[in-house]
């Protein structure tokens, strides 16, 4: 099993504020979009340099996405920001009609997706959005990992025309990917080479992948592990080529299980190459209050669960 | 161009309007017609629009439209207008036209970018979204510095909608004031008289009381009323403040059998009924 250590721990959001404050000064078609969270989204630096080119739409998220549309219009590159949870389902006419459907080159950045937004409880925790905007023609769905790579995505879509869903989250999570990285929208990321079992891997559950793929070790089983930042496109191929190695795989996210990476792989295999397959994801519920690692406990997404979904569908191994 | 001109562009446009709903069977024949005059009054005379001129000899569409007016159409059901105005204005052939609401046209129901209509800059149909993106695209010219208006045509029922009060709260807290939104008031919508279904009160009081600058055009479906009303409109433009012009005027107008009834809002007339409104409507530069 590759070593990956980290010196230092970062929330997800702070590398698309300090990617933000980057493209502030290397992309001047770049603009920003607030619903009242500027803080949340660390866009502080970008408004006090650009001032001019930051607009607070209040709490109305439904005007920021259209006005992001319009914007777009004249060649500005929108990032359209607040909450996941406010900038997916609550928007998502908006987004369909006057983003997707009108092929906008509008980013919908997003933060504090998931269960790991903690105490505010299931109205802020959204667990459906890769499912909404995965089932969207023609938008792109990317959950980063970690600050690095949060970093390097919110760069790198800058430069791909079209609408974008970039997902990031609320709390710190260890920083284990290297600093400017480059970062290929639809690329998966082999993150340890296996034989036995392959792990899917999306956004904050990328880390606990890592970890159960070193308790599986220890256990005889060797795991490959891959990041897929990009749900949309997937990277079928990477996908392809390690399930023929390991004959089963363990999808792991932080949101529903119905709609979300795990089906999107499981589509992608049951049409080219049917494979055991077992879910890490919320199953069909609401979250609720609590700390981040509470949650992520009570709703089965540690490495321990992984661990565990990884035994089973290597037994279901024919 | 002179007022005689402009109302036989709009007479041809008023026939191109009930030959394609009746060409497809489908389509809002109702608010097109209420609001032809304006559109054309728009599109011929008020717009600064580039005319350049690309392959087929038609406009060269530039999606940016840098140094140009635009226009938004946010009641994007008055499909049947726009597209004919469009075409009218040399954006696209108007034999096109009778390719409406048909399978593998450009001419979607609803407007839309995604088949690439020249003319089109986003798409819309799901109600009260056009406010908002006409905003954006203000903003969008004020950082270039680009001195031209952006206009944005909603309908009055359309003014339910909840986006529509986000976006009206922001423009003037922004200071757009290179943004002229145009009310379509005809006091109808599907379920039928506007007063009936959600009664919008005093819009007028509304938006002034959002902090928009607001004028009225009382004879919207009189083109010299129009005309003044859009110069009258752009001399409120910077300002400091959006300018709102409700425009009143009668669904159907045109048509005398469409007119003061919410019957034809979406519904196509046959072929009897559409003989009827073409003895109305004179025959000006040709039907396509």
């Amino acid at each position: 099993m590759k070593k990956y250590t980290y010196t230092e721990s970062k929330d997800t959001r702070s590398g698309f504020g300090d990617a933000m404050t980057e493209l502030g000064q290397s992309h001047p078609n770049v603009v920003a979009l607030c619903a009242d969270l500027i803080g949340s989204l660390k866009l502080d630096n970008f408004i006090k340099n650009h001032p001019e080119r930051f607009f607070q739409t209040g709490i109305a998220e439904a005007n920021m996405v259209g006005i992001a549309a319009g914007l777009s219009i004249s060649g500005k590159v929108p990032y359209a920001t607040t909450f996941a949870n406010f900038g997916s389902g609550r928007v998502y006419d908006q987004i369909r009609q006057s983003v997707a459907y009108s092929d906008k080159n509008v980013k919908i950045a997003v933060s504090h997706a998931g269960i790991t937004l903690g105490e505010d409880g299931a109205t802020h925790q959204i667990l459906e959005d890769l499912a909404m905007m995965r089932a969207m023609p023609n938008m792109v769905v990317i959950n980063p990992c970690d600050y690095n790579q949060t970093k390097a995505a919110t760069k790198a879509v800058a430069d791909y025309h079209g609408p974008v869903y970039l997902r990031f989250g609320r709390p710190v999570v260890p920083v284990f990917t290297g600093a400017d990285q480059k970062f290929e929208i639809g690329k998966a990321w082999m993150v340890n080479e296996g034989t036995d079992v392959t792990l899917i891997a999306t956004g904050h559950l990328v880390w606990e992948a890592i970890q159960a793929g070193e308790k599986l070790e220890e256990l005889g089983i060797s795991a490959e592990i891959i990041n897929i930042h990009t749900i949309k496109p997937l990277d079928t191929a990477a996908i392809l080529k390690s399930i023929k190695k390991t004959g089963c795989v363990v999808t792991c996210e932080e949101h529903q299980a119905n709609g979300g990476l795990g089906d999107a792989v499981a589509q992608f295999l049951s049409e080219n190459r049917p494979t055991p397959q077992e879910y890490i994801a919320v199953n069909d519920s609401f979250g609720e209050s609590g700390t981040p690692d509470q949650l992520m406990e009570k709703y089965g997404l540690k490495a321990a669960n992984i661990v565990a979904a990884a035994q089973k569908v290597i037994s279901r191994k024919k | 161009m002179q007022i005689k001109e402009l109302q036989d562009i709009a007479s041809q446009v008023r026939r191109d309007i009930v030959r394609m709903v009746h060409g497809c069977k489908s389509g809002h024949p109702g608010g097109s017609l209420g609001c032809t005059d304006i559109l054309t009054a728009l599109y011929f005379q008020q717009m600064k629009i580039s005319n350049r001129k690309g392959k087929g000899g038609y406009l060269s569409f530039k999606m940016e439209g840098h140094d140009e007016d635009l226009f938004f159409l946010s009641n994007g059901h008055i499909s049947p207008l726009f597209y004919s105005v469009l075409a009218r204005r040399g954006y696209f052939g108007v034999e096109e036209l009778a390719t409406f609401r048909k399978i593998n046209s450009r001419l979607q129901g609803h407007p839309t970018t995604h088949e690439g209509l020249p003319g089109i800059r986003v798409a819309s149909g799901s109600l009260g979204q056009g406010l908002s993106v006409a905003i954006g695209a203000a903003l969008g010219k004020r950082l270039d510095g680009d001195p031209r208006t952006v206009y944005v045509l909603m309908g009055d029922g359309e003014q339910q909608e909840g986006q529509i009060w986000e976006a009206a709260q922001f423009a003037p807290h922004h200071k757009v004031d290179n943004l002229i939104a145009i009310i379509d008031l005809n006091y109808q919508q599907i379920d039928g008289p506007t007063e009936k279904v959600m009664a919008n009160r005093d819009l007028k009081a509304k938006y002034k009381a959002f902090g928009w600058n607001v004028m009225e055009i009382k004879e919207g479906n009189n083109m010299e009323a129009c005309i003044a009303g859009l110069r009258k409109a752009k001399r409120l433009t910077g300002k400091g403040q959006p300018v709102l012009i409700l425009l009143h005027t009668e669904m159907g107008a045109g048509v005398d059998y469409m007119m003061g009834t919410h019957k034809w809002h979406g519904s196509a007339p046959n072929d009897e009924q559409l003989a009827k409104a073409l003895d109305q409507l004179p025959l000006t530069f040709g039907d396509y």
